[in-house]
Protein backbone atom coordinates (compact mmCIF):
# COMPACT_ATOMS: atom_id res chain seq x y z
CA UNK A 1 0.00 0.00 0.00
CA UNK A 2 2.71 2.29 1.29
CA UNK A 3 4.56 1.85 -2.35
CA UNK A 4 1.71 2.49 -4.21
CA UNK A 5 1.63 6.39 -2.60
CA UNK A 6 5.26 6.81 -3.00
CA UNK A 7 5.33 6.60 -6.84
CA UNK A 8 1.94 8.49 -7.11
CA UNK A 9 3.94 10.99 -4.37
CA UNK A 10 7.30 10.82 -6.92
CA UNK A 11 5.10 11.28 -10.21
CA UNK A 12 3.73 14.48 -8.07
CA UNK A 13 7.07 16.28 -7.22
CA UNK A 14 8.32 18.59 -8.87
CA UNK A 15 11.96 18.19 -9.75
CA UNK A 16 14.78 20.34 -7.00
CA UNK A 17 11.42 20.77 -4.27
CA UNK A 18 11.88 20.89 -0.86
CA UNK A 19 10.28 18.35 0.88
CA UNK A 20 9.24 17.95 4.31
CA UNK A 21 7.79 14.43 5.32
CA UNK A 22 5.86 14.20 8.80
CA UNK A 23 5.97 10.48 10.10
CA UNK A 24 8.54 9.83 7.77
CA UNK A 25 9.24 6.21 9.46
CA UNK A 26 12.42 4.39 7.77
CA UNK A 27 12.69 7.49 5.84
CA UNK A 28 12.72 5.73 2.63
CA UNK A 29 10.04 8.04 0.71
CA UNK A 30 12.35 10.75 1.28
CA UNK A 31 15.45 8.80 0.07
CA UNK A 32 13.11 8.17 -3.26
CA UNK A 33 12.42 11.53 -3.50
CA UNK A 34 16.14 12.48 -3.24
CA UNK A 35 17.29 10.28 -5.79
CA UNK A 36 14.36 10.30 -8.22
CA UNK A 37 13.83 13.82 -8.00
CA UNK A 38 16.84 15.36 -6.28
CA UNK A 39 14.89 16.91 -3.29
CA UNK A 40 15.87 18.16 -0.09
CA UNK A 41 14.00 18.62 3.36
CA UNK A 42 13.58 16.80 6.34
CA UNK A 43 11.47 13.73 7.97
CA UNK A 44 9.87 14.15 11.21
CA UNK A 45 9.07 10.62 13.12
CA UNK A 46 8.86 10.19 16.81
CA UNK A 47 9.64 6.59 16.82
CA UNK A 48 13.67 6.06 17.96
CA UNK A 49 13.69 2.93 15.68
CA UNK A 50 12.40 4.55 13.16
CA UNK A 51 14.89 7.49 13.74
CA UNK A 52 18.30 4.78 13.40
CA UNK A 53 16.82 3.29 10.23
CA UNK A 54 15.94 6.61 8.11
CA UNK A 55 20.12 7.64 9.81
CA UNK A 56 21.06 4.66 7.87
CA UNK A 57 18.60 5.79 4.82
CA UNK A 58 21.13 9.16 5.05
CA UNK A 59 17.80 11.79 5.60
CA UNK A 60 17.99 14.12 7.77
CA UNK A 61 15.76 12.92 10.04
CA UNK A 62 13.72 14.83 13.14
CA UNK A 63 13.05 12.99 15.99
CA UNK A 64 9.53 14.76 17.35
CA UNK A 65 6.60 14.32 17.69
CA UNK A 66 4.41 15.82 14.79
CA UNK A 67 1.61 16.73 17.52
CA UNK A 68 3.46 19.52 19.24
CA UNK A 69 6.95 20.58 16.86
CA UNK A 70 5.75 21.99 13.69
CA UNK A 71 6.83 25.88 15.10
CA UNK A 72 10.27 23.91 13.78
CA UNK A 73 9.46 24.94 10.59
CA UNK A 74 8.56 28.36 9.44
CA UNK A 75 5.90 29.90 7.21
CA UNK A 76 6.11 28.79 3.38
CA UNK A 77 9.47 26.83 3.69
CA UNK A 78 8.97 24.07 1.88
CA UNK A 79 7.51 23.13 -1.21
CA UNK A 80 5.22 19.74 -0.21
CA UNK A 81 4.39 18.38 2.96
CA UNK A 82 3.49 15.32 3.29
CA UNK A 83 1.69 12.66 5.66
CA UNK A 84 1.95 9.65 4.25
CA UNK A 85 -0.56 6.69 6.21
CA UNK A 86 0.28 8.69 9.07
CA UNK A 87 -3.41 10.71 9.37
CA UNK A 88 -4.93 8.52 11.80
CA UNK A 89 -2.23 8.85 14.75
CA UNK A 90 -2.31 12.33 14.63
CA UNK A 91 -4.18 13.94 17.72
CA UNK A 92 -5.92 16.93 16.11
CA UNK A 93 -6.00 16.51 12.29
CA UNK A 94 -7.90 19.53 11.54
CA UNK A 95 -4.80 21.51 13.35
CA UNK A 96 -2.33 19.77 11.65
CA UNK A 97 -3.29 20.36 8.60
CA UNK A 98 -3.38 23.93 9.09
CA UNK A 99 0.28 23.76 10.17
CA UNK A 100 1.11 21.71 7.29
CA UNK A 101 -0.34 24.43 4.66
CA UNK A 102 1.33 27.29 6.57
CA UNK A 103 4.52 25.50 6.60
CA UNK A 104 3.91 24.33 2.65
CA UNK A 105 3.06 25.03 -0.59
CA UNK A 106 1.06 22.06 -1.14
CA UNK A 107 0.12 19.76 1.03
CA UNK A 108 -0.20 15.76 0.20
CA UNK A 109 -2.10 13.44 2.45
CA UNK A 110 -2.52 9.26 1.72
CA UNK A 111 -4.57 7.37 4.54
CA UNK A 112 -6.22 4.00 4.85
CA UNK A 113 -10.27 4.28 3.64
CA UNK A 114 -12.30 3.18 6.97
CA UNK A 115 -14.79 2.94 4.70
CA UNK A 116 -13.75 0.06 2.43
CA UNK A 117 -16.52 -2.67 2.10
CA UNK A 118 -14.49 -5.04 4.13
CA UNK A 119 -13.99 -2.63 6.92
CA UNK A 120 -17.77 -2.26 6.48
CA UNK A 121 -18.98 -5.98 6.47
CA UNK A 122 -16.08 -6.66 9.23
CA UNK A 123 -17.82 -4.67 11.58
CA UNK A 124 -21.58 -5.59 10.13
CA UNK A 125 -21.13 -9.45 10.79
CA UNK A 126 -18.57 -9.44 13.62
CA UNK A 127 -19.76 -6.50 15.80
CA UNK A 128 -16.07 -5.54 16.70
CA UNK A 129 -13.74 -2.99 15.68
CA UNK A 130 -11.68 -4.16 12.15
CA UNK A 131 -8.47 -5.27 12.47
CA UNK A 132 -6.64 -5.75 9.29
CA UNK A 133 -3.35 -7.00 7.49
CA UNK A 134 -3.05 -3.04 7.10
CA UNK A 135 -4.66 -2.21 10.13
CA UNK A 136 -3.58 -4.92 12.45
CA UNK A 137 -4.34 -3.73 15.41
CA UNK A 138 -7.14 -4.57 18.32
CA UNK A 139 -9.28 -0.88 19.38
CA UNK A 140 -7.32 -0.82 22.62
CA UNK A 141 -4.11 -0.89 21.72
CA UNK A 142 -3.89 0.90 18.53
CA UNK A 143 -2.10 3.98 17.36
CA UNK A 144 -4.39 4.79 15.45
CA UNK A 145 -7.01 6.90 17.06
CA UNK A 146 -8.59 9.10 13.93
CA UNK A 147 -9.49 6.71 11.42
CA UNK A 148 -12.32 7.75 8.79
CA UNK A 149 -13.54 7.20 5.23
CA UNK A 150 -12.95 9.00 2.28
CA UNK A 151 -16.15 10.79 2.56
CA UNK A 152 -15.43 11.95 6.20
CA UNK A 153 -11.90 12.94 5.01
CA UNK A 154 -13.60 15.54 1.88
CA UNK A 155 -16.15 16.63 4.67
CA UNK A 156 -13.60 18.04 6.45
CA UNK A 157 -11.43 19.86 4.09
CA UNK A 158 -15.56 21.11 3.14
CA UNK A 159 -15.87 22.64 6.14
CA UNK A 160 -12.32 23.90 7.06
CA UNK A 161 -11.65 25.43 3.74
CA UNK A 162 -8.96 22.60 2.30
CA UNK A 163 -8.58 22.84 -1.22
CA UNK A 164 -8.72 19.33 -2.67
CA UNK A 165 -6.61 19.99 -5.79
CA UNK A 166 -6.15 16.29 -6.98
CA UNK A 167 -7.31 12.77 -5.07
CA UNK A 168 -6.54 9.15 -6.58
CA UNK A 169 -8.17 6.08 -4.64
CA UNK A 170 -6.04 2.85 -4.63
CA UNK A 171 -8.50 -0.15 -4.47
CA UNK A 172 -7.12 -3.74 -3.59
CA UNK A 173 -5.63 -4.47 -7.23
CA UNK A 174 -3.33 -1.95 -6.47
CA UNK A 175 -4.87 0.22 -9.42
CA UNK A 176 -5.51 4.35 -8.97
CA UNK A 177 -9.11 4.51 -9.67
CA UNK A 178 -9.88 8.36 -10.37
CA UNK A 179 -12.90 9.70 -8.52
CA UNK A 180 -16.30 7.90 -8.60
CA UNK A 181 -19.22 7.17 -6.58
CA UNK A 182 -18.42 3.82 -5.53
CA UNK A 183 -14.54 5.30 -4.52
CA UNK A 184 -15.58 5.07 -0.34
CA UNK A 185 -16.79 1.53 -0.84
CA UNK A 186 -14.30 0.12 -3.33
CA UNK A 187 -11.06 2.23 -2.05
CA UNK A 188 -8.31 0.83 0.53
CA UNK A 189 -6.82 3.87 0.92
CA UNK A 190 -6.70 7.36 -0.34
CA UNK A 191 -4.58 10.01 -1.11
CA UNK A 192 -5.24 13.90 -1.55
CA UNK A 193 -3.63 16.91 -2.75
CA UNK A 194 -4.36 19.90 -0.74
CA UNK A 195 -3.80 23.93 -1.29
CA UNK B 1 45.04 -0.96 23.90
CA UNK B 2 47.75 1.86 25.36
CA UNK B 3 48.18 5.50 24.20
CA UNK B 4 50.57 8.17 24.68
CA UNK B 5 50.16 11.79 25.35
CA UNK B 6 51.65 14.32 22.96
CA UNK B 7 53.01 17.69 23.89
CA UNK B 8 53.55 20.55 20.98
CA UNK B 9 54.93 23.48 21.57
CA UNK B 10 53.32 26.55 19.38
CA UNK B 11 55.82 29.60 18.90
CA UNK B 12 53.45 31.08 16.53
CA UNK B 13 51.23 33.95 18.82
CA UNK B 14 47.19 33.68 19.40
CA UNK B 15 44.90 36.05 19.28
CA UNK B 16 42.36 35.53 21.80
CA UNK B 17 38.76 36.71 21.96
CA UNK B 18 39.41 39.03 24.61
CA UNK B 19 41.75 41.35 22.79
CA UNK B 20 44.69 39.81 24.72
CA UNK B 21 47.88 37.27 23.41
CA UNK B 22 49.30 34.65 23.78
CA UNK B 23 52.80 34.41 22.39
CA UNK B 24 53.70 31.18 22.75
CA UNK B 25 51.60 28.02 24.49
CA UNK B 26 51.74 24.41 24.70
CA UNK B 27 48.71 21.58 23.27
CA UNK B 28 48.85 18.50 24.82
CA UNK B 29 46.55 15.90 22.85
CA UNK B 30 46.22 11.94 21.82
CA UNK B 31 45.19 10.55 18.97
CA UNK B 32 43.69 7.28 18.50
CA UNK B 33 43.55 5.13 14.51
CA UNK B 34 45.25 5.85 11.80
CA UNK B 35 44.97 8.98 9.95
CA UNK B 36 44.65 7.73 6.62
CA UNK B 37 46.34 8.87 2.95
CA UNK B 38 44.17 11.40 1.85
CA UNK B 39 43.51 12.51 5.41
CA UNK B 40 40.14 12.26 5.23
CA UNK B 41 38.93 9.97 7.97
CA UNK B 42 40.17 12.62 10.66
CA UNK B 43 37.93 13.35 13.44
CA UNK B 44 38.49 16.34 16.18
CA UNK B 45 36.74 15.19 19.58
CA UNK B 46 36.43 18.43 22.61
CA UNK B 47 36.11 17.72 25.74
CA UNK B 48 33.78 19.09 28.23
CA UNK B 49 34.04 21.34 31.28
CA UNK B 50 35.97 18.74 33.96
CA UNK B 51 37.77 16.79 30.65
CA UNK B 52 40.51 16.37 29.08
CA UNK B 53 42.62 15.03 25.66
CA UNK B 54 42.68 11.64 27.71
CA UNK B 55 39.12 10.66 25.89
CA UNK B 56 40.13 6.85 25.15
CA UNK B 57 42.15 3.73 25.67
CA UNK B 58 44.80 3.43 28.59
CA UNK B 59 47.88 5.09 30.00
CA UNK B 60 50.24 2.42 30.69
CA UNK B 61 50.13 1.60 34.60
CA UNK B 62 46.67 3.09 34.56
CA UNK B 63 43.73 0.93 35.19
CA UNK B 64 40.66 3.04 34.46
CA UNK B 65 40.53 4.10 30.38
CA UNK B 66 39.87 7.89 29.11
CA UNK B 67 36.67 9.95 29.72
CA UNK B 68 34.68 8.21 26.80
CA UNK B 69 36.33 5.16 26.06
CA UNK B 70 32.62 3.36 25.93
CA UNK B 71 32.28 5.63 22.80
CA UNK B 72 35.97 5.62 20.68
CA UNK B 73 37.84 2.53 19.91
CA UNK B 74 37.78 -0.42 17.79
CA UNK B 75 34.44 -1.48 16.56
CA UNK B 76 32.89 1.30 19.09
CA UNK B 77 30.67 3.82 17.28
CA UNK B 78 33.33 5.88 16.65
CA UNK B 79 35.41 3.47 15.23
CA UNK B 80 38.80 3.71 15.41
CA UNK B 81 39.23 1.18 13.26
CA UNK B 82 38.74 3.41 10.41
CA UNK B 83 39.01 6.88 11.92
CA UNK B 84 41.37 8.91 13.03
CA UNK B 85 40.72 10.60 15.96
CA UNK B 86 41.98 13.31 17.62
CA UNK B 87 41.51 14.74 21.08
CA UNK B 88 43.15 17.61 23.00
CA UNK B 89 43.33 19.45 26.35
CA UNK B 90 41.89 22.58 26.32
CA UNK B 91 43.92 26.26 26.67
CA UNK B 92 42.99 27.01 29.87
CA UNK B 93 43.27 23.70 31.29
CA UNK B 94 44.99 21.95 34.01
CA UNK B 95 46.29 18.63 32.01
CA UNK B 96 49.41 19.52 29.99
CA UNK B 97 48.01 22.79 27.64
CA UNK B 98 48.62 25.68 28.42
CA UNK B 99 46.75 27.28 31.52
CA UNK B 100 46.57 29.10 34.94
CA UNK B 101 49.42 26.30 36.48
CA UNK B 102 51.77 26.83 33.64
CA UNK B 103 54.36 28.77 33.73
CA UNK B 104 54.42 32.06 32.19
CA UNK B 105 57.41 32.42 30.35
CA UNK B 106 57.53 36.66 30.94
CA UNK B 107 57.14 36.04 34.82
CA UNK B 108 58.81 32.80 35.17
CA UNK B 109 55.71 32.42 38.01
CA UNK B 110 52.57 30.42 37.46
CA UNK B 111 49.76 31.96 35.46
CA UNK B 112 47.68 31.40 38.23
CA UNK B 113 44.25 34.47 38.03
CA UNK B 114 46.76 36.10 35.51
CA UNK B 115 46.11 33.85 32.72
CA UNK B 116 43.75 35.39 30.32
CA UNK B 117 40.15 34.36 30.21
CA UNK B 118 39.57 32.34 27.02
CA UNK B 119 36.07 31.76 24.90
CA UNK B 120 34.84 28.59 22.84
CA UNK B 121 35.74 30.46 19.93
CA UNK B 122 39.57 30.81 21.02
CA UNK B 123 39.38 26.93 21.75
CA UNK B 124 38.47 26.42 18.14
CA UNK B 125 41.15 28.73 17.12
CA UNK B 126 44.11 26.43 18.73
CA UNK B 127 42.16 23.41 17.85
CA UNK B 128 42.39 24.54 13.89
CA UNK B 129 46.75 25.13 14.94
CA UNK B 130 46.62 21.76 15.89
CA UNK B 131 44.36 20.89 12.75
CA UNK B 132 47.28 22.53 10.38
CA UNK B 133 50.37 20.96 12.69
CA UNK B 134 48.56 17.50 10.99
CA UNK B 135 47.81 19.06 8.11
CA UNK B 136 44.81 18.12 7.82
CA UNK B 137 42.12 19.75 5.45
CA UNK B 138 38.39 18.69 7.13
CA UNK B 139 37.75 16.95 10.07
CA UNK B 140 35.49 14.23 8.41
CA UNK B 141 33.55 14.74 12.31
CA UNK B 142 34.08 17.09 15.33
CA UNK B 143 32.08 15.60 18.31
CA UNK B 144 31.11 16.54 21.26
CA UNK B 145 28.92 16.78 24.39
CA UNK B 146 28.12 19.84 26.24
CA UNK B 147 30.61 22.19 26.19
CA UNK B 148 32.05 20.19 23.56
CA UNK B 149 29.20 19.74 21.84
CA UNK B 150 29.23 23.65 21.54
CA UNK B 151 33.01 24.08 20.14
CA UNK B 152 31.68 21.41 17.91
CA UNK B 153 28.73 24.42 16.79
CA UNK B 154 31.16 26.69 16.59
CA UNK B 155 34.00 25.12 14.66
CA UNK B 156 30.71 24.44 12.00
CA UNK B 157 30.31 28.43 12.31
CA UNK B 158 33.94 29.57 12.00
CA UNK B 159 35.55 27.55 10.05
CA UNK B 160 32.82 26.69 7.10
CA UNK B 161 34.85 24.59 4.74
CA UNK B 162 36.51 22.45 7.34
CA UNK B 163 34.01 20.80 9.16
CA UNK B 164 31.87 17.55 6.98
CA UNK B 165 29.74 16.66 9.87
CA UNK B 166 29.46 18.24 13.16
CA UNK B 167 28.10 16.46 16.44
CA UNK B 168 26.53 18.26 19.02
CA UNK B 169 25.62 16.09 22.20
CA UNK B 170 23.66 17.71 24.96
CA UNK B 171 24.48 21.33 24.57
CA UNK B 172 22.83 24.59 24.10
CA UNK B 173 23.14 27.09 21.47
CA UNK B 174 23.68 29.57 25.04
CA UNK B 175 23.19 29.65 28.49
CA UNK B 176 20.23 30.19 30.06
CA UNK B 177 20.35 33.09 33.27
CA UNK B 178 19.75 29.66 35.10
CA UNK B 179 23.03 28.21 34.45
CA UNK B 180 24.86 31.11 34.59
CA UNK B 181 23.35 31.30 38.28
CA UNK B 182 24.46 27.82 39.00
CA UNK B 183 28.17 28.88 37.35
CA UNK B 184 28.66 32.24 39.72
CA UNK B 185 27.61 30.02 42.66
CA UNK B 186 30.25 27.93 41.68
CA UNK B 187 32.85 30.24 41.20
CA UNK B 188 31.68 32.12 44.24
CA UNK B 189 32.79 29.06 46.27
CA UNK B 190 36.16 28.79 45.06
CA UNK B 191 37.08 32.64 45.70
CA UNK B 192 35.65 32.57 48.83
CA UNK B 193 37.81 30.41 50.12
CA UNK B 194 40.64 31.44 52.03
CA UNK B 195 43.00 29.38 50.26
CA UNK B 196 42.25 30.73 46.58
CA UNK B 197 44.34 33.98 47.94
CA UNK B 198 43.18 36.32 45.31
CA UNK B 199 43.50 33.32 42.55
CA UNK B 200 47.55 32.88 43.72
CA UNK B 201 47.11 29.64 45.82
CA UNK B 202 50.48 28.45 43.68
CA UNK B 203 52.83 30.45 44.84
CA UNK B 204 51.02 30.98 48.42
CA UNK B 205 51.63 26.64 48.09
CA UNK B 206 48.16 26.54 48.84
CA UNK B 207 44.90 24.43 47.50
CA UNK B 208 41.25 25.58 47.88
CA UNK B 209 40.16 22.46 48.64
CA UNK B 210 37.00 23.18 49.78
CA UNK B 211 35.55 25.69 47.33
CA UNK B 212 36.50 23.54 44.87
CA UNK B 213 34.87 20.68 46.35
CA UNK B 214 31.65 22.38 46.56
CA UNK B 215 31.91 23.81 43.27
CA UNK B 216 32.39 20.19 41.73
CA UNK B 217 29.66 18.84 44.27
CA UNK B 218 26.99 21.57 42.69
CA UNK B 219 28.09 20.94 39.27
CA UNK B 220 27.45 16.85 39.97
CA UNK B 221 24.10 17.87 40.75
CA UNK B 222 23.21 19.64 37.49
CA UNK B 223 24.63 16.57 35.85
CA UNK B 224 22.44 13.84 37.36
CA UNK B 225 18.73 13.60 37.19
CA UNK B 226 16.45 13.23 40.18
CA UNK B 227 15.34 9.85 39.16
CA UNK B 228 18.67 8.74 38.98
CA UNK B 229 19.46 10.24 42.17
CA UNK B 230 16.56 8.44 43.42
CA UNK B 231 17.22 5.32 41.81
CA UNK B 232 21.05 5.22 42.95
CA UNK B 233 20.62 6.63 46.25
CA UNK B 234 17.17 7.43 47.48
CA UNK B 235 17.19 8.20 51.05
CA UNK B 236 19.50 5.53 51.84
CA UNK B 237 22.04 6.24 55.26
CA UNK B 238 25.14 5.61 55.85
CA UNK B 239 24.34 4.11 58.86
CA UNK B 240 21.47 2.07 59.75
CA UNK B 241 20.08 5.23 61.44
CA UNK B 242 19.84 9.05 61.71
CA UNK B 243 21.94 10.34 64.78
CA UNK B 244 20.43 13.67 64.77
CA UNK B 245 23.62 15.18 63.51
CA UNK B 246 25.43 17.36 61.02
CA UNK B 247 27.90 14.28 59.82
CA UNK B 248 27.73 12.16 56.77
CA UNK B 249 24.39 10.74 57.04
CA UNK B 250 22.39 10.16 53.76
CA UNK B 251 24.23 8.26 51.20
CA UNK B 252 23.98 11.09 48.63
CA UNK B 253 25.82 13.27 50.66
CA UNK B 254 28.64 10.73 50.97
CA UNK B 255 28.74 10.29 47.80
CA UNK B 256 28.66 13.62 47.17
CA UNK B 257 31.68 14.67 49.40
CA UNK B 258 33.84 11.83 47.88
CA UNK B 259 33.18 13.51 44.70
CA UNK B 260 34.34 16.99 46.02
CA UNK B 261 37.64 15.26 47.12
CA UNK B 262 38.23 13.03 44.20
CA UNK B 263 37.91 16.42 42.07
CA UNK B 264 40.44 18.78 44.03
CA UNK B 265 43.54 16.14 43.46
CA UNK B 266 43.41 15.91 39.72
CA UNK B 267 41.75 19.44 38.72
CA UNK B 268 42.92 23.25 39.50
CA UNK B 269 40.59 26.07 41.05
CA UNK B 270 41.42 28.59 38.28
CA UNK B 271 41.08 26.03 35.42
CA UNK B 272 37.28 25.64 36.85
CA UNK B 273 36.48 29.53 37.00
CA UNK B 274 37.99 29.66 33.26
CA UNK B 275 35.60 26.98 31.90
CA UNK B 276 32.30 28.34 33.50
CA UNK B 277 33.20 31.29 32.18
CA UNK B 278 33.73 29.90 28.53
CA UNK B 279 30.25 28.55 28.88
CA UNK B 280 29.00 31.86 30.20
CA UNK B 281 29.85 33.58 27.01
CA UNK B 282 28.54 31.15 24.27
CA UNK B 283 26.19 32.62 22.17
CA UNK B 284 27.34 32.24 18.57
CA UNK B 285 24.03 32.62 17.14
CA UNK B 286 24.28 36.52 18.80
CA UNK B 287 27.60 36.65 16.94
CA UNK B 288 27.51 39.40 14.13
CA UNK B 289 26.15 38.48 10.60
CA UNK B 290 25.68 34.55 11.99
CA UNK B 291 22.87 33.58 9.48
CA UNK B 292 25.38 35.15 6.81
CA UNK B 293 28.39 33.06 7.98
CA UNK B 294 26.04 29.81 9.30
CA UNK B 295 24.94 30.02 5.58
CA UNK B 296 28.09 29.52 4.26
CA UNK B 297 29.16 26.06 6.13
CA UNK B 298 28.80 23.12 4.37
CA UNK B 299 28.75 20.70 7.49
CA UNK B 300 26.01 18.81 7.84
CA UNK B 301 24.81 18.32 11.71
CA UNK B 302 23.45 15.70 13.90
CA UNK B 303 22.04 17.14 17.26
CA UNK B 304 21.25 14.29 20.05
CA UNK B 305 19.10 15.36 23.29
CA UNK B 306 18.51 13.52 26.66
CA UNK B 307 14.75 13.63 28.04
CA UNK B 308 15.85 13.93 31.66
CA UNK B 309 18.82 16.42 31.08
CA UNK B 310 17.57 19.26 32.81
CA UNK B 311 21.04 21.39 32.58
CA UNK B 312 21.09 21.41 28.62
CA UNK B 313 17.29 19.61 28.51
CA UNK B 314 16.08 18.69 25.15
CA UNK B 315 14.51 21.93 24.12
CA UNK B 316 17.69 23.41 24.22
CA UNK B 317 18.93 21.35 21.46
CA UNK B 318 15.83 21.93 20.15
CA UNK B 319 16.93 25.53 19.39
CA UNK B 320 19.48 24.68 17.55
CA UNK B 321 18.00 22.39 15.02
CA UNK B 322 15.03 25.19 14.56
CA UNK B 323 17.84 27.24 13.90
CA UNK B 324 19.71 24.97 11.20
CA UNK B 325 16.50 24.28 9.57
CA UNK B 326 15.67 27.66 8.94
CA UNK B 327 19.09 27.90 7.46
CA UNK B 328 18.10 24.86 5.14
CA UNK B 329 21.27 22.86 7.11
CA UNK B 330 21.43 19.36 6.48
CA UNK B 331 20.44 18.37 10.13
CA UNK B 332 19.49 15.27 12.03
CA UNK B 333 18.11 15.61 15.40
CA UNK B 334 17.31 12.59 18.01
CA UNK B 335 15.76 12.63 21.69
CA UNK B 336 17.15 9.50 23.69
CA UNK B 337 14.96 8.35 26.45
CA UNK B 338 17.40 8.07 29.64
CA UNK B 339 17.43 9.03 33.34
CA UNK B 340 21.18 9.61 33.26
CA UNK B 341 20.88 13.30 33.41
CA UNK B 342 23.23 15.79 31.60
CA UNK B 343 25.80 13.36 32.25
CA UNK B 344 23.62 11.01 30.17
CA UNK B 345 26.47 11.77 27.02
CA UNK B 346 28.51 10.04 28.95
CA UNK B 347 26.82 6.70 29.52
CA UNK B 348 26.36 3.52 27.46
CA UNK B 349 22.65 3.85 26.32
CA UNK B 350 21.95 1.22 23.03
CA UNK B 351 19.49 3.76 20.96
CA UNK B 352 22.25 6.75 21.38
CA UNK B 353 25.24 4.10 20.74
CA UNK B 354 22.98 3.09 18.05
CA UNK B 355 22.47 6.44 16.25
CA UNK B 356 26.49 7.58 17.03
CA UNK B 357 27.52 4.60 14.99
CA UNK B 358 24.87 4.65 12.07
CA UNK B 359 25.12 8.66 11.56
CA UNK B 360 28.93 7.82 11.75
CA UNK B 361 29.13 4.97 9.18
CA UNK B 362 26.73 6.69 6.86
CA UNK B 363 28.81 9.66 6.54
CA UNK B 364 32.15 8.34 6.92
CA UNK B 365 32.71 9.15 3.30
CA UNK B 366 32.17 13.03 1.54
Amino acid sequence: MARKDFDLITEWVEPDSRILDLGCGDGSLLKLLNKKRNTSGYGVDTSIDKTIKSLDNTINIINADINDHMDFFKDKSFDYVILAQSLQVVDNPVSLIKEMLRIGNEVIISFPNMGYWRSRLYLFFRGEMPVTSELPFSWHSTPNIHLCTIRDFKKMCISNNFQITEEVINNVNGKNVSASLLNNLTGTSAIFRIK
Amino acid sequence: MFVEEKKIHISKPLELNSGKVLSAYDLMYETYGQLNDDKSNAVLVCHALSGNHHVAGLHKGDEKPGWWDNMIGPSKPINTDKLFVVCMNNLGGCHGSTGPTSINEETNNPYGFEFPIVTVQDWVNSQKVLMDVFDIDKWQFIIGGSLGGMQALQWSLDYPDNVNNAIIIAASPKLTAQNIAFNEVARQAITSDPDWCGGNYIKENKIPKRGLALARMLGHITYLSDESMAKKFGRDLKQDKINFNFDVEFQIESYLRYQGEKFVTSFDANTYLLMTKALDYFDPFNETDFIERMSKSRSRFLVISFTSDWRFPPRRSEEIVKTLIKLNKDVSYACIKSDGGHDAFLMKNDNYFEIMRTYIEANMNG
